[in-house]
């Protein structure tokens, strides 16, 4: 059984490491062995779904690093490869080429981000779980700063990898007291910690799933990240890595319960992050800024879900958010390769153009919008529901942020159907050079993931609705009832017809993301860095130079013990060789001449050691060592007289 | 036989020395073909070990030396020092191989090299403090002549302060062990009798006194914070795979005189003072990242990145001791990550030196600031460089992310307030993350125009260490079944 799961982890493992360090030589065979090994792994996922395979391996002590398949992973991991392998298919298309080269490096990224993904997913001890996450970020800084002789993409890495890191600092700590509190790191037994080791974990886990799934405030990530190739956005920015945040709050919903804060902090996170991503997507005038906004404001759901045990609805939510957002990432793609933009306005008509991809693009908008039937329609009522069981503003604040989706949904699909401009094409090429064509093999994936973006929504609807919430075990948290469904299939409606109708304000305030990088730079970069150079500046002038002052002192102190040398104990030598010297006269007489030589040459040494001891004062410093070494012997002889 | 494995380079680096006439290219291949014997050897010792019983040592050698004041040659080795002979067999052996492309006075190098690896595996394997004190102070004088002969820019007052300054520390070093030595009862400098009679246990005077002397000789060979400063001039200026050795071996001898001499011999004094050792280690953590962030010379931010990660040694190792509590788990937890992090350091440092070595060999500098663009016309470099970084920024997959992680789960959880020292793994991360940044990516410009990429010695060279380094990350257990008993007995030791 756990041979399932060895396979599961180590085939794209092994072929991304092949493929990263092969070099050009593999060139050709890069998209064939990624797309194979993909494809691979989403059969032998479904297959892991239904054998539900276990594995414990030892880590570390009092930590094993477990893998299983459960429940809630068997749902998500079939989604996840899948969507992978459709990612793949696309960035694997001659058009997309130019996009995501050297292939061999691309595919082995994403092979080792596919591995990363399914340790994450079905991780059942912290330890395995942060071992994944980790890895990752590495490949998400990897990959959003692909063309790394652009220094800005590589920047946008640096930032998303900086961002998720510092949230990661929680899931170090929460594994760290997860040790201390004795229960063992295996997620199943973290409720069961002690009270006051339970908080740390809730929170750790808590602030490491935010960062990651980029709700307030470490949303801004997100936005930069989109400066990565457009596969990357549909499968690390939307449907896997960030979503993962989303699904890691899910898996630990029970412990965010039992601490009794943890859930509500969750619960608020999420609906605020909804709303003020919301606002912010709608101000966008770049398509993928819109949906990267959007993706951070949709997992928002997904958080509110979790923070209150709607373990059910919020997984629904994040599968039908999946292959949503993964169609419009794509699609964004492929206009980009198309026609050389992302820019909303230079979008004007695309739909037109190519409308097969129009329609694939329109049912990921309508869904998104939550138009009935389509997935997020149900799914995200799902959540809504638990919200307006919990608390009134929750609800209410939901709806805000639903109605905001479908304002910015119907933004974008307005646009691109609307008739091209003649100035509109004056807008193309401005980003990179369109090919004017979009392949067979681009749509075909589109097409799959528009059919999920259409049906998904069942997930959240009996009788698939009430199956999938016996199968997570999740029977008690409410539904939907008729009326709010219809409620908010009416409001998504609405919008739509007053966006085309009227338009909509594109608050300029909210463009750039609340200014939160702007805000994180200001208030932790550059102080960080201030303190670096200033660190920097006092190791080389105060510490170092303080060693010399150091060694100065000891030279003073024996430049003063010269001093006392030379003044009393030197004449009180000489006088004592002169006194020795005229008792050795004395004893001349009594004719004992050879003591008389010795006792000459004692004074004469005495004398030479008076001189000895002004040589200190030398000014060299690593004379001042040596005094310092004496300083030390010293020592030694007080510990002999101690003893 | 482990006096072969010790003694087997010494007595290549006489022939080296003393054989008039030999070519330099066969004192290349010899050094080459010493060093890698030398790593079977401790395959074969690794293969071979047996579990001690608790406070014993295996490959036990036992010859009378200076019977007057209880000083013998007494050799072996357990689960604390068997990882890092075998550390200093691989770190050697990269160096030989790195070196064999390398023109300027071939066979006394070879020669000086060979005296130090004895030198290193001598303090690893060393059971009597007067033994050890030999060998830590033959490894400064080798490591001198190094910095000394074959370093460039500021060479000689580098060399200076790194043997004034770290001579020092060995003499406060010194000044401890006589002070074990006068306290022991009969009166012995053999290092197994002292860690099991723990001779100033009853006297916290004497006691903290003896601790202070053989910390600030420990601490400065470290380095922690505030002896550092010798570290990054003596980077600097010495040649990249004395910095290799200097890095990844010398300053363990530093942290391993933690786990070997202090704790197990001194454990009264070891409680008293924890929380001071643990705040050094936080200090050296945070201080040593800030200032590495700071940096524009490629090799003076690893030197203070070294000061970074030996603060998490210092760190989990204060933490064992800190009183109160039984949480023993967490304190063997945090020792084995220390052991791990010694290892680990070792390995990815050694590493990186050598890459930053092939800097200066192409271009003259290790100022960061000259080149951009390297990943385009030195693909082998950039993979090298920026697995190098990853590994040496704690990412999960390398031995580094064991480590650390093993240190905080296991200082948290005995002392929770050294998750203050968490920041650090951040920094690192933002200063690995710049610095691959300002090498690699963008335009080719200035001294990266025409750079020549790895040869097979410096591949050869560099990539085994960081093979090594993502074996241990990927599976730790072989390596961690050796280190925990090991702990174990230590944090047994210390909590007596």
């Amino acid at each position: 059984m756990s041979a399932l799961l060895w396979t599961l982890v180590g085939l794209p493992a092994l072929a991304g490491t092949l493929l990263c360090l092969g070099g050009r030589r593999l060139t050709r065979i890069a998209a064939p062995l990624s797309v194979t090994v993909v494809a691979l792994i989403t059969v032998l996922s479904v297959l892991a779904a239904v054998r539900r395979p276990a594995l414990e391996l030892p880590f570390i002590t009092g930590a094993g690093f477990g893998l299983a398949v459960d429940p809630l992973s068997a749902v998500v991991l079939p989604t996840v490869a899948l969507v992978a392998l459709l990612v793949l298919v696309f960035a694997s298309t001659r058009d997309i080429a130019g996009e995501v080269s050297p292939p061999t490096r691309f595919h082995g990224l994403m092979l080792i981000f596919v591995a990363a993904v399914v340790v994450t997913v079905t991780a059942t001890t912290l330890p395995a779980l942060l071992f994944a996450w980790e890895v990752m970020g590495a490949m998400s800084y990897a990959l959003i700063g692909f063309r790394r002789q652009d220094q800005d993409r590589v920047s946008a890495g640096l930032t998303a990898f900086l961002t998720t890191r510092t949230a990661d600092l929680g899931l170090y700590g929460a594994t760290a007291a997860a040790l201390a509190a004795g229960t063992g790191a295996a997620f199943v037994e973290l409720p069961a910690a002690e009270e006051g080791w339970r908080h740390v974990i809730a929170a750790g886990v808590l602030l490491a799933a935010l960062g990651k799934a980029a709700q307030l405030p470490f949303s801004f990530w997100l936005s930069r990240a989109m400066e990565g190739p457009s596969p990357v956005s549909a499968l690390l920015h939307s449907a896997a890595m960030v979503a993962m945040g989303g699904y890691l709050l899910l898996r630990v919903a029970p412990l965010l319960q039992v601490t009794g804060w943890a859930g509500a902090v969750t619960a608020w996170v999420g609906v605020l992050t909804a709303l003020v991503l919301g606002v912010v997507a709608l101000a966008q005038k770049d398509l993928k800024q819109l949906l990267a906004a959007s993706t951070a404001a949709q997992l928002g759901f997904v958080v509110l879900g979790a923070g209150l045990g709607a373990v059910a609805g919020g997984t629904a939510h994040l599968i039908a958010h999946a292959a949503t957002k993964a169609l419009l990432f794509l699609v964004a793609g492929a206009w980009l390769s198309a026609l050389g933009t992302k820019k909303l306005r230079a979008l004007r008509g695309a739909a037109r153009r190519w409308p097969l991809v129009g329609v694939a693009f329109t049912l990921g908008a309508l869904s998104l919008a939550g138009v009935a039937p389509l997935a997020l329609w149900s799914t995200k009522d799902a959540v809504l529901a638990a919200a307006r069981e919990a608390s009134p503003g929750l609800y209410v604040i939901g709806l805000i942020a639903s109605a905001l989706s479908a304002a910015y949904a119907g933004k974008a699909l307005v646009i691109v159907w609307r008739r091209p401009r003649p100035a509109t094409s004056l807008n193309y090429d401005t980003e990179e050079q369109g090919s004017r064509r979009i392949g067979l093999w681009e749509e075909i994936p589109l097409l799959v993931l528009a059919a999920g973006a259409t049906v998904l929504g069942v997930l959240a609807l009996p009788p698939v609705g009430t199956t999938l919430r016996v199968f997570l075990g999740d029977e008690g948290s409410s539904t939907a009832s008729w009326w709010e469904l219809v409620l908010s299939a009416v409001l998504a409606l609405a919008v739509l017809l007053l966006v085309a109708r009227v338009g909509v304000p594109e608050p300029r305030w909210a463009a750039r993301w609340f200014g939160l990088e702007r805000a994180a730079h200001v208030l932790v970069v550059a102080p960080v860095l201030s303190l670096a150079r200033a660190l920097a500046r006092f190791d080389d002038h105060v510490v170092d130079r303080g060693l010399l002052h150091g060694a100065a002192l000891v030279a003073r102190t024996a430049r003063g013990a010269a001093h006392v040398d030379d003044t009393h104990v030197d004449r009180a030598v000489t006088a004592t060789s002169r006194g020795t010297s005229a008792a050795a006269v004395a004893l001349e007489r009594a004719d004992t001449g050879g003591i008389d030589a010795v006792v000459r040459a004692v004074g004469r040494g005495a004398r030479r050691l008076g001189a000895l001891a002004r040589r200190p004062q030398t000014g060299q410093v690593h004379q001042y060592y040596a005094q310092a070494a004496v300083f030390l012997a010293a020592a030694l002889i007080l510990l002999l007289l101690v003893r | 036989m482990l006096s072969l494995v010790i003694f087997l380079p010494l007595a290549a680096a006489l022939v080296l020395a003393v054989v008039p006439g030999i070519p330099d290219a066969v004192a290349r291949w010899a050094w080459v073909a010493v060093t890698a014997v030398e790593v079977v050897l401790v395959a074969v010792l690794w293969a071979g070990f047996e579990r001690p019983g608790d406070g014993g040592v295996a490959f036990e050698e036992q010859v009378a030396w200076i019977p007057t004041v209880g000083s013998s040659y007494h050799v072996g080795v357990d689960g604390l020092s068997l990882p890092l002979l075998a550390l200093t067999a691989v770190v050697f052996l990269a160096c030989a191989v790195h070196a064999v492309a390398e023109r300027d006075r071939p066979r006394p190098q070879s020669a000086l090299f060979l005296f130090l690896q004895t030198s290193c595996l001598g303090v690893f394997a060393a059971q009597d403090l007067i033994l050890f004190f030999l060998f830590f102070d033959l490894s400064i004088v080798g490591m001198y002549f190094v910095i000394a002969g074959w370093g460039h820019g500021n060479a000689a007052a580098s060399a200076l302060k790194f043997f004034l300054y770290t001579f020092l520390g060995s003499l406060a070093l010194l000044l401890g062990f006589i002070g074990l030595y006068l306290f022991s009862e009969p009166r012995t400098f053999d290092m197994v009798e002292l860690a099991e009679s723990a001779p100033l246990d009853g006297n916290p005077v004497a006691g903290g006194f003896v601790l202070g002397a053989i910390l600030l000789g420990l601490a400065i060979k470290t380095p922690t914070f505030p002896f550092h400063t010798w570290l990054p001039p003596a980077h600097t200026d010495a040649p990249a795979i004395g910095s290799a050795v200097l890095a990844g071996i010398l300053l363990k001898l530093g942290t391993y005189g933690f786990v070997r001499i202090a704790m197990p011999m001194l454990p009264a004094a070891w409680r008293d003072w924890a929380w001071v050792i643990v705040v050094v280690g936080i200090v050296s953590v945070l201080y040593g990242a800030l200032v590495a962030l700071a940096q524009t010379d490629l090799k003076r931010m690893i030197a203070y990145t070294s000061v970074n990660h030996m603060g998490y040694v210092v760190l989990a190792v204060g933490a064992a001791g800190v009183a109160g509590g039984t949480d023993t788990q967490a304190r063997e937890l945090a020792v084995t990550g220390a052991l791990t992090q010694m290892v680990s350091h070792g390995l990815i440092t050694a590493a990186l030196f050598l890459l930053a070595g092939v800097l200066r060999a192409r271009a003259g500098t290790y100022h960061m600031s000259a080149f951009g663009g390297l990943a385009s016309v030195a693909p082998r470099f950039a993979v090298l460089f920026a697995v190098g970084a990853f590994a040496s920024l704690g990412l999960p997959g390398f031995s580094g992310f064991i480590a650390e992680f093993q240190i905080f789960a296991g200082a948290i959880g005995a002392v929770p307030w050294t998750a203050l020292a968490l920041p650090g793994i951040l920094l690192t991360a933002a200063l690995f993350l710049l610095a691959t940044q300002r090498l690699l990516t963008g335009e080719v410009r200035e001294k990266a125009v025409g750079f020549t990429d790895l040869r097979a010695s410096e591949v050869l060279s560099i990539g085994p260490l960081l093979l090594l380094s993502l074996l241990i990350g990927v599976f730790p257990r072989p390596l961690l079944e050796l280190i925990e008993p090991a702990a174990a007995v230590v944090v047994d030791l210390v909590g007596r």
